[in-house]
């Protein structure tokens, strides 16, 4: 079974990445561009048949840090 | 009393790399007894004060500090910071101890994404604390950085909380990585636990170009002897 | 049969197959083929340029370890002082990232391996002109990749140096040297013991990473093969750090024999190279090999470059203490063969035999060629417009401001150049200066070099170079010990190319002989040519010299108000391929600066003396830029301003901005007397440059304004 967890900064914490970018599409003339955030993806293969329980708790115990960051993941198959 | 030496213990994580430069201020210039502690330790060997060393414990691969914070050592760690233990987590070490909880907060990439490395000029905030004791309120220091997240991040009300119970122990003069409040180096709400990104390990002899770090460890000693 | 097309994609020559043919009594198969082809490359053989590095000097009263190993080294403090410099130039311009990390990467494999502790890594970089995207983005790239794999393994990057030429915008030159400390009792070598010592792989397991000639070969081996070709190898500082403290360890406790680098062709390269060495054989067990990717074929085991692997040849019985260490270091190590009494490499695979060749072809008796040359034309103009007298405020101004003098502080800051608390003279004050902890003696090290120079003229060029780079050394009162080179040129099959190379090795030759300082290895780069331009000859030269005394060093910080500003040495007509032609002019070739190396040492000699005698505040030599924008600079590191008098007996362009060799500044508040011309100049003082040439002022700058435009250069580049 692969799920996909998706981590991304919290809305209201500064991301200097994704601004940077933004910055960039802009100059490059893209500008209808209203806003860029820039997270993480992690894809992962399990055995489990019912992972939702892990894959919740994977996400806020390890790959995300609460202080920051939210998640959101999805079985994919 | 008197002149007892103090033991520090140096955390070793896989991808540490400020371990033996530590070691030697510690033990070569501060003349402190110094012991290296492996991170899956699950004893402290008596050490007095533990310190998280900087570096890039597993790589920074997922988040800078955030692995190494499932390392078995830290349970022990935990413990003894509970005690009321002297912590000092320097640069990748402050990281781990943001990520572990001990204490608040979170780094960000630097405002200029890049990594820096270069001598800053410090304020110091608090000389009231286990870490700090022999330097002076308003005094400015030497120390360099070298880090690429140090971009420290809190919720106001964490923030003011800081500031209300002076936990701001240092702050940078010409901010360079965008810290919330200037602030570089912070401690728990106990007092015990002392974060910084700034490296007291490499301003700890004037051959170096500044010998202002030093009496962080030195403070640290003074405390836990006459305690 | 193997044909034709084979060949060309093995890029082995006809008589070269005719040779294998001749060395294994039959035809080779494909396997070997691949074996042959990698170990008889020009990266591996030095097949076209043996024959001239061979008249390098490789003696010296300080050297232990001379060309022929992972490293060079001399002895410096008591300790042995391991270093090396290599190339990574293709794989930078096709991913200036992870081209620049592995390059790290490389080169501190190749000093660990001998038992040193890496301490320093320097780099030698050349790009395109700035002024275009694709250029600036190549350099981005580069500086992060050093910049995350140094800072994330702990070795600091501390000094080197950039410069741009237009024909590096399709051939970036990245030259990284790694500098390590051993102790003089435990230098470990590539040697293979004796007949039935096992064989041990420790590091990252082996994908399909720089297989050339993958693509072919996968359609001989059938459907087990997968098609898809990795052709940019991917660093990981973060187990290259575990490697470096598990292979430490087990140095300390002396459980090896010998010890090897999978760098290019991989097992290959490092199971016959140890073997050769110690004449014995070789088996390798190719089941046993880590695999990173599924399906792979012998072909691609052997000659595999995946990255942050190593091969050891442990002591008897020592094996499980070993993978004991590696273990805790989180580091897999395993049994991939064992040395033999037969002379053979033979690999076995599935049960069967996968290649079985006289080791000693592949290694020792390589091919060699004495490759057709012809000597280069020089560049010997001279135009007498170049002495019109200019607005000299305006063209320091400029100089200082430009791509090939503005501050490096942008790239420097981007490296952790503090980590391991040895760095005694911070990057951008002179050459790097790191103590030897416990020790009053500490090491100065430098590297260097002017593809324009080499341009204009490779064998003068190559004599400049060294020069300079000694004369770099001086500034810190230390004295050479020994030299590390990497050479980068076009494609050694063309005459004018070899032509080049010649000429180069007899002017490092001639240099190197005069100074008495050993050549102790390095590295040749072939074949940087691209979208048909060619790089101009580049000779970096890295110098490790003796600092007598860390704790006394000539820094800008002691200079005081009032102190004499003093030139020492000679000023000659010296212009061509300077700063100031190009600025001034565009100019970038004509006759570059003569040298008389009896005056050169002398100066050397001179300002070693003053500098151990405790009598410079502070000194730096005057080339590139020339003596103007040299001068300025200091200033800014001192803070403070000052007064030259001049009264040059030439046209004032050649003292001002010309690049003549033998000439260098002392600051000092004691009267300077040496045994070489010396005249004062003037005095540290006030917050201006003021500048009087035979009583009139021609310059009179803010030196803080001056600072300005020299230190905003390149953030404005790249942080826009």
């Amino acid at each position: 079974m692969r799920a996909k967890i998706e981590v991304f900064l919290k809305e209201g914490v500064l991301d200097p990445q994704g601004e940077t970018i933004k910055r960039a599409l802009y100059t490059l003339g893209y500008s209808s561009i209203k806003d860029v955030r820039q997270g993480k993806v992690f894809y992962i293969e399990l055995k489990d048949k019912n992972p939702q329980g892990i894959l919740e708790e994977i996400a806020r115990k390890v790959l995300a840090n609460p202080v920051i960051e939210d998640f959101r993941w999805e079985v994919e198959r | 009393m008197g002149s007892r030496k103090v033991k520090f213990g140096i955390v070793v994580y896989p991808g540490t790399n400020c371990d033996m430069d530590t070691h030697y201020v510690i033990k070569e210039v501060a003349g402190e007894e110094a012991q290296y502690l492996w991170h899956e330790d699950l004893d402290l060997k008596g050490s007095q004060v533990v310190v998280l060393p900087g570096g890039f414990s597993y790589g920074d691969y997922l988040r800078s500090g955030a692995i190494a914070r499932f390392s078995p050592i830290m349970k022990k760690i935990k413990k003894f910071a509970e005690k009321g233990g002297l912590i000092i987590g320097i640069c990748n070490g402050f990281q781990i101890l943001l990520e572990s909880g001990l204490l608040p907060g979170a780094m960000l990439r630097n405002r200029g994404l890049r990594f820096i490395c270069s001598f800053e000029e410090l304020l110091v905030e608090n000389d009231e604390t286990p870490f700090t004791l022999l330097y002076t309120k308003g005094e400015r220091l030497r120390m360099p950085i070298a880090h690429i997240d140090g971009n420290y991040f809190a919720e106001i009300d964490v923030l003011s909380e800081l500031e209300r119970e002076r936990r701001i122990v240092f702050r940078y003069i010409n901010n360079p990585n965008g810290s919330a409040h200037d602030l570089a180096g912070i401690i728990s709400k106990k007092g015990n636990v002392f974060g910084l990104m700034p490296h007291p390990e490499r301003a700890s002899e004037a051959l170096l170009g500044s010998a202002d770090g030093l009496r962080v460890f030195l403070s640290a000693a003074k405390y836990v002897r006459e305690s | 049969m193997i044909e034709k097309k084979l060949l060309q994609e093995h890029n082995l020559k006809e008589d070269e197959y005719e040779r294998i043919k001749e060395i294994l009594g039959r035809e080779p198969n494909l396997v070997e083929l691949g074996l042959f082809s990698v170990m008889w490359s020009e990266h591996c053989s030095y097949k076209s340029s043996r024959v001239h590095l061979k008249k390098l000097p490789t003696e010296g009263k300080y050297l232990i370890q001379g060309p022929g190993e992972n490293a060079g080294i001399v002895e410096a403090g008591g300790k042995a002082i391991v270093f090396k410099v290599e190339s990574h130039n293709h794989p930078s311009f096709i991913e200036p990232y992870q081209g620049a990390a592995t390059g790290v990467g490389g080169i501190l494999r190749d000093i660990f391996t001998m038992g040193a502790r890496p301490v320093a890594v320097l780099d030698s970089l050349h790009f395109g002109p700035l002024d275009r995207p694709g250029n600036r983005t190549i350099m981005e790239g580069v500086v992060s990749g050093i910049a995350g794999y140094g800072n994330s393994v702990g070795v600091p990057t501390v000094g080197g140096e950039i410069d741009f030429e237009e024909e590096f915008s399709h051939n970036p030159l990245v030259n990284v040297m790694c500098v390590g400390i051993a102790e003089k009792d435990r230098i470990f070598y590539a040697r293979a013991g004796e007949p039935g010592l096992f064989l041990i792989y420790a590091g990252a397991p082996t994908g399909r990473d720089g297989i050339h000639g993958a693509t072919m070969a996968s359609a001989e081996f059938g459907e087990e093969t997968e098609q898809k070709k990795v052709n940019v190898q991917v660093g990981d500082p973060f187990r290259e750090k575990l490697l470096i403290e598990a292979t430490l360890e087990v140095m300390e406790r002396n459980l090896i024999v010998g010890i090897q680098d999978m760098g290019a062709a991989g097992l290959t390269s490092s199971s016959s190279e140890m073997a050769s060495k110690s004449g014995v054989g070789v088996e390798l067990y190719l089941d046993n090999v880590p695999l990173r990717e599924e399906g792979m074929n012998p072909y691609e085991l052997l000659l595999s470059e995946s990255q942050e692997r190593m091969l050891m040849v442990a002591k008897s019985g020592k094996e499980e203490e070993i993978r004991r260490i590696f273990r805790k270091w989180g580091v897999n190590a395993t049994v991939v063969g064992k040395t033999t009494d037969d002379n053979k490499f033979r690999a076995v695979w599935k049960g069967e035999i996968a290649a079985d060749v006289p080791l000693d072809s592949l290694a020792e008796n390589a091919p060699k060629y004495s490759r057709p040359y012809s000597a280069p034309k020089h560049d010997e103009r001279f135009d007498k417009k170049w002495l019109r007298k200019k607005n000299w405020g305006n063209v320091l101004r400029k100089i200082l401001a430009s791509e090939h003098f503005a501050s490096r502080e942008w790239v420097y800051q981007q490296y952790d150049h503090m980590v391991q608390t040895n760095t005694v003279l911070l990057p951008g004050l002179g050459p790097s200066v790191l103590r030897i902890k416990g020790q009053r003696e500490g090491i100065a090290l430098t590297i260097d070099s002017n593809p324009s120079w080499g341009r204009s003229n490779p064998k003068q060029g190559a004599v400049l170079t060294v020069a300079e780079s000694f004369r770099n050394l001086a500034t810190v009162g230390a004295e050479p010990l020994g030299i590390t080179n990497c050479l980068n040129f076009g494609n050694p099959e063309k005459p004018e190319i070899m032509g080049q190379f010649a000429e180069t090795i007899d002017g490092m030759r001639e240099a190197l002989e005069f100074f008495q300082v050993p050549v102790t290895g390095g590295n040749v780069s072939f074949y940087n040519e691209t979208e048909g331009g060619t790089v101009p000859p580049t000779v970096a030269i890295g110098t490790v010299g003796l600092v007598e005394d860390v704790s006394n060093l000539p820094r800008p910080e002691r200079v005081k108000e009032g102190d004499g500003i003093y030139l020492l040495g000679w000023t000659g007509r010296d212009l061509g391929s300077s700063v100031y032609l190009r600025i001034a002019f565009g100019e970038r070739g004509g006759k570059i600066p003569e040298i008389d190396l009896q005056r050169e040492k002398k100066l050397h000699r001179e300002i070693i003396r003053l500098v151990r005698e405790k009598r410079v505040s502070y000194t730096f030599d005057l080339s590139p830029g020339g003596l103007l924008p040299n001068f300025a600079e200091a200033l800014f590191k001192i803070g403070k301003g000052a007064t030259l008098k001049i009264n040059p007996e030439i046209e004032e362009v050649f003292y001002l901005f010309g690049e003549s060799p033998s000439r260098m500044i002392v600051i000092s508040s004691h009267e300077i007397e040496a045994s070489v011309p010396v005249r004062k100049i003037g005095e540290i003082g006030g917050e201006r440059l003021s500048v009087h040439l035979r009583g009139e002022e021609i310059i009179n700058e803010s030196v803080h304004e001056l600072e300005r435009g020299w230190r905003s250069f390149f953030p404005e580049i790249f942080n826009p």
